[in-house]
């Protein structure tokens, strides 16, 4: 709760900073914010929570672990954000102040204990990234990323709230546990509404993580918002979208699997055909991150198909992989862009034997992306198949290994360019900054790698 | 205020979940055929307020403030879209003197 408090005041402070030009400060202060924040998300660290405010928040185990990897992910993202936002334009504590309060929104996302506080939480999360995407106001890519991102959120959210309506119209509550008690006390008379209801849930909830059939805004909105931006929605907020669903699902609907997973089924075989054999065409390396999220939107869905007591784990452990990887691959093509100014796979040629250490640090996340033992994204994917051959569900693991191979072309394209071709551009300006992030996400992943158990029994 | 209740009721309530059903579907299918943003925007708008109507209709048919008190929350954020929407569409025509949603094919789909 205090961790909400502090990141609610955050921003509002930040504000105040830029009103009195004191634009050095931000960074610093936005950046302890946030790790205060994260210190008394861990002092809340308690097995035995009870939901708070009559039943509307619970912050539990689960909470605590999501806030605890999108608080990280964001520090992460703001140590990027050095000189950047200045370029765009003066006004940059707004910038800032918007992150942060999407984050409050993702903060109230993982902790949810009431309908209510879904819808809200997805909401203060949605409108904030609304003004992120459009915030080069002159570039008409950034412009197009935003007004698609509003409509479609808009309308998702249409559907996620007519949803709600059904199944409270059904069972007579918004709150978590009511649901439950209502499904499970008389599963013979569970009212139609509430099937239909459960199913405009899963379509507005498909929509704001981006699975196949409704992704199609994820590339054009991922490719047209700023780089920096790109990465905050492709990592935090598809962390907080899954840690929300999957919250939401195993708190309620956990007893009619039959009824939805077959639904998730096919929407999870759909996202990763879609989202690997669409990576695989295109030229722009931005481009290929936006299909290749929607892939590992494919990935994280099986958590929720074969949904157990393991499924939280599993999201948290490939989430964070997922992140941490997406976080040095963006960093990296800021760096390139900035040189080059381009973003296809050309403007990588031969950055090994110019800057050996970020070709390093990104051969890690590409490997990690690709699922190769030894980074974390390999425990990542280990634990999501595994727990989907427990529930005997063979023939979708060996599609998703299939899809597995398939990324591995796309993402070594980008290795190839750096090793193997060659370039007369020089050498890549890489601020100590960028620097110190690069390292500390390629120790994670490969720290995670080696020893998984650090963090697969937090949940 | 309880004559008030008994007119909701006088309606049986599956006429309600009708009517919502028919606005909502109105709301999905000109988001998906109109061209034109403002438009698209309204159609969103309705489908919200199709879900308001609904909200309103279940909470009174059980007795229960809460549904309710949901409508004041989706008022809320849905003025806070108009508010960013209508500032995006702005930009939008500063910047292509066109509000059709065909313009936008820089991207590809």
């Amino acid at each position: 709760m205090t961790t909400l408090i502090i990141l609610s005041v955050l921003p509002l402070l930040l504000l105040y900073l830029g009103l009195f030009k004191a634009n050095k400060t931000l960074l610093p202060v936005s950046v302890i914010g946030l790790l205060v924040g994260l210190g008394f998300a861990f002092a809340e660290w308690n097995a035995n929570a009870q939901p708070i405010f009559s039943g509307m928040m619970l912050f539990d185990r689960f909470s605590v672990a999501f806030s605890s990897i999108t608080i990280l992910s964001t520090v992460l993202i703001l140590l990027l954000s050095k000189g950047y936002f200045e370029k765009i334009s003066s006004h940059v504590a707004e910038y800032y102040a918007i992150i942060l309060f999407a984050l409050a929104g993702i903060i109230v996302m993982v902790s949810f204990h009431n309908m209510v506080m879904l819808f809200i939480g997805i909401e203060i999360m949605s409108v904030s990234l609304y003004i992120l995407a459009g915030i080069r106001k002159n570039d008409f890519a950034s412009n197009e990323a935003a007004l698609k991102y509003f409509l479609m959120g808009a309308f998702s959210t249409g559907f996620l709230l007519f949803g709600i309506t059904l199944i409270y119209g059904a069972s007579g509550s918004f709150n978590l546990e009511a649901i439950r008690n209502y499904v499970v006390e008389s599963p013979r008379e569970i009212s139609p509404l509430f099937y239909t209801g459960l199913l405009l849930v899963i379509v507005g909830m498909c929509f704001k993580v981006g699975a196949a059939p409704f992704h199609f805004w994820t590339p054009d909105v991922y490719e047209g918002a700023p780089t920096l931006i790109t990465t905050f929605m492709s990592t935090v907020v598809k962390t907080a979208g899954f840690a929300a669903f999957l919250r939401l699902f195993s708190a309620c609907f956990a007893t009619l699997s039959d009824f939805w997973a077959p639904v998730l089924l096919i929407i999870t075989v759909l996202t990763l055909f879609i989202g690997n054999i669409t990576a695989l065409y295109q030229q722009s390396f931005k481009r290929m991150l936006a299909f290749s999220s929607i892939s590992h939107a494919g990935y994280l869905l099986f958590a929720i198909v074969a949904l157990g007591s393991a499924s939280a784990s599993s999201v948290f452990v490939y989430a964070s992989a997922y992140s941490v990887a997406s976080i040095i691959a963006f960093a990296a093509l800021i760096l390139v862009h900035r040189q080059s100014g381009s973003d296809s796979f050309d403007s990588f040629n031969g950055l090994a034997s110019k800057n050996p250490f970020l070709a390093f640090t990104l051969t890690v996340a590409m490997l990690s992306l690709a699922g190769i033992p030894l980074t974390a994204g390999f425990v990542g994917k280990f634990f999501m198949f595994s727990e989907a051959l427990n529930k005997y569900q063979i023939w979708l693991v060996v599609l998703a290994v299939v899809n597995a191979i398939i990324s591995i072309f796309y993402y070594f394209r980008v290795i190839i360019a750096m090793y193997f071709r060659t370039t007369d551009r020089g050498e890549v300006a890489v601020p100590a900054y960028y620097t110190f992030v690069l390292g500390l996400s390629a120790i994670i992943t490969i720290v995670i790698g080696v020893y998984p158990a650090l963090i697969s029994d937090l949940i | 205020m309880e004559s008030f209740t008994n007119a909701i009721q006088s309606v049986p309530l599956n006429h309600y979940i009708l009517l919502s059903a028919i606005i909502f579907t109105i709301g999905v299918i000109g988001v998906l055929l109109r061209r034109n943003a403002i438009i698209i925007f309204m159609s969103v708008e309705l489908m919200l307020n199709a879900v308001n109507l609904l909200l309103t209709a279940f909470s009174v048919y059980r007795g229960d403030a809460a549904g309710q008190v949901f409508v004041f929350f989706i008022m809320a954020l849905a003025a806070a879209e108009v508010a960013i929407g209508l500032a995006i569409i702005v930009m939008i025509y500063r910047n292509t003197n066109s509000l059709d949603i065909n313009v936008l094919n820089r991207l590809k789909w």
